[in-house]
């Protein structure tokens, strides 16, 4: 992940050499690049945590915060946030975790069956929601004006130009305290993969793992989401690749995730500034591009 | 050491367990028989809680169920059910260091002895060449011994079995009653297992329970329980009765 650092913040629409830097090239490294590439850093290990951990809970390797309506939540959150105040910094990020709760419960409570809950029941609802927070998403981009429309648009597919330093810091504790969780649950995890009922046998508290881990999870996608939009296939394809390395156990998993999940968004972050300099791709699109494909050739080989 | 006060369980508006009262001693294997839906696996399940009963208490070690934790539960009851095919690719020995979970601390990782005791049990069942090979390579058989290694892995003093020879040839069903047998004889462990197979509960059973309907029908030794009458009332066959020339013990023969 270093190399992956350094590389990123050497190159980007201006080419700078790391060792010889007149002041406006630092000020750019310093006040621009570093902290985009920091935040597109914690983004990256924040969802690629907040996947594996989903995956495991719901024993499913197609999870991803995305189908349990976590990532839209906190969307919608941060578009009211935006709305409503404006200029409230520090609004934004509490709207899209509060969002990013608010969605998890309402999943949560809709999957309580009355024979308890199936991951079937889960995806489902988890299905429905996002869906239907989608639906109010385009319903509230409808009715901005031009301007605020494009550039709405763009964050929502996933933009880390907006990085300051707060915005940083506030990323960087979201996403050690949602991992440092993840983690402590990380060997309960490895009995749930194998099976609710079995996991019950052997000595876990499913339901307060569950929590631990939706709670981590929406604290992850939370953060991520209001710092820069929705950038997807994270979550999803990296822990993935990382299970292929390293084998299932999540004690493993989940922290190599997390640093493979902030190579990943750093360096498809460098693409995106770089690609068509000066004017800049949404860091979501190549998450996408890339992570698309390399889904169906997985697909296809397991 | 496991102390059954009448006890009910109930779904909605049924009664899938009623006033059921029994003891398990130390060292002893019970058979829990029955047809199918009497309740047998719903009563194994309330015996390690994780179904709840709606009337009667449960005595575990001297200790209401109530006011255990699941670790404390599982320390000392271990289960072995039918397998669910998993999907994630995990190793027969993952699978079965599984059963160690309780020992250690959430975040700690296996120790030397914790490996050591599952090698051990992967061994005791005839699995040892399988400890690297990933579960889902192996048939349903092996894979329903790897579940009762698990189970012996975690070193609990009761076992409760669910129909655990059901994918099983004849010379690993015998060899997985023989285990339960030896683990119960030598660490004073009981159990309790629920089977279709009316021989093999007459030849490793201490005492037999029957359950019909949710009720217990007979408790006894085999030779009391298995009665013509009996296997009759309960499972609507008519069957021949006679001692198994050599061990003694009742044998029951369908009559079609």
């Amino acid at each position: 992940m270093l190399i992956a650092l350094t590389v990123a913040l050497a190159f980007g629409s201006e080419r700078l050499s790391l060792f010889h830097l007149s002041k406006e090239q630092q000020a750019i490294l310093f006040d621009i690049r570093m902290p985009r590439v920091f935040l597109a850093a914690c983004v990256g290990a924040s969802l690629a945590a907040a996947g594996a951990g989903l995956q495991a809970l719901l024993r499913n390797p197609l999870a991803e915060p995305y189908l349990l309506g976590v990532s839209n939540g906190a969307a919608l959150g941060t578009m009211l946030a935006f709305v409503l105040f404006e200029n409230l910094e520090l609004a934004r990020p509490v709207m899209a975790f509060l969002g990013a709760i608010a969605s998890t419960v309402v999943v949560y409570q809709m999957a309580k069956g009355r024979a308890g809950m199936t991951v079937e029941r889960l995806v489902l609802s988890g299905v429905i929601v996002t869906t239907f927070l989608s639906s109010i998403i385009v319903l509230f981009t409808s009715l901005l004006d031009a301007a605020k429309l494009r550039s709405f648009t763009f964050w929502l597919l996933g933009d880390l130009s907006q990085a300051t330093r707060n915005g940083v810091y506030l990323c960087l504790a979201a996403a050690v305290v949602g991992t440092v969780i993840l983690v402590s649950q990380a060997r309960a995890l490895n009995l749930m993969m194998i099976g609710e009922r079995d996991a019950l046998d052997f000595g876990v508290e499913v339901s307060r793992v569950r929590l631990f881990v939706f709670g981590a999870g929406a604290l992850l996608v939370g953060a991520s989401v209001a710092a820069s939009g929705s950038v997807g296939y994270v979550g999803l394809i990296v822990p993935h690749l990382v299970r292929m390395a390293t084998g299932s156990d999540n004690r493993s998993v989940i922290p190599f995730s997390a640093l493979a999940g902030a190579s990943f968004v750093v360096l498809a972050d460098m693409v995106a500034r770089v690609a068509i300099a000066p004017r800049e791709l949404p860091v979501g699109a190549i998450t996408a591009l890339v992570g698309a494909p390399l889904f169906i050739y997985l697909l296809r080989r397991s | 050491m496991i102390s059954v006060k009448y006890i009910g369980v109930r779904f909605g508006r049924r009664d899938v367990i009623d006033d059921v009262s029994f003891e398990l001693s130390d060292g002893e294997i019970v058979a829990l028989l029955g047809p199918n839906g009497a309740g047998k696996t719903t009563l194994i399940r309330a015996l390690n809680s994780t179904v709840s009963i709606s009337s009667g208490e449960i005595f575990l070690g001297g200790n209401s169920i109530f006011t255990m934790s699941r670790r404390e539960i599982a320390r000392q009851i271990a289960v072995v059910a039918q397998e669910n095919e998993t999907k994630f690719p995990i190793t027969v020995l993952e699978f079965v260091l599984a059963g160690r979970f309780i020992h250690g601390g959430a975040l700690g990782w296996e120790t030397e002895s914790d490996i050591a005791i599952a090698r051990r049990a992967l061994q005791d069942c005839d699995l040892a060449q399988f400890a690297d090979r990933s579960m889902n390579e192996l048939s349903g058989g092996e894979r329903q011994r790897v579940v009762l290694a698990r189970a012996l892995a975690t070193g609990a003093n009761v076992l409760l079995l669910d129909e655990p020879t059901a994918n099983l040839d004849l010379a690993h069903q015998a060899m997985m009653f023989r285990l339960v047998r030896e683990r119960c004889r030598s660490c004073k462990a009981s159990a309790v297992v629920i089977t279709h197979d009316l021989n093999l509960a007459a030849e490793f059973a201490d005492r037999i329970l029957l359950l019909n309907g949710g009720r217990l029908f007979a408790l006894g030794y085999p030779n009391e329980v298995l009665t013509a009458e009996n296997i009759n009332t309960v499972f609507g066959v008519n069957v021949l009765l006679d001692k198994n020339p050599a061990s003694h013990n009742p044998r029951v023969t369908t009559l079609f």
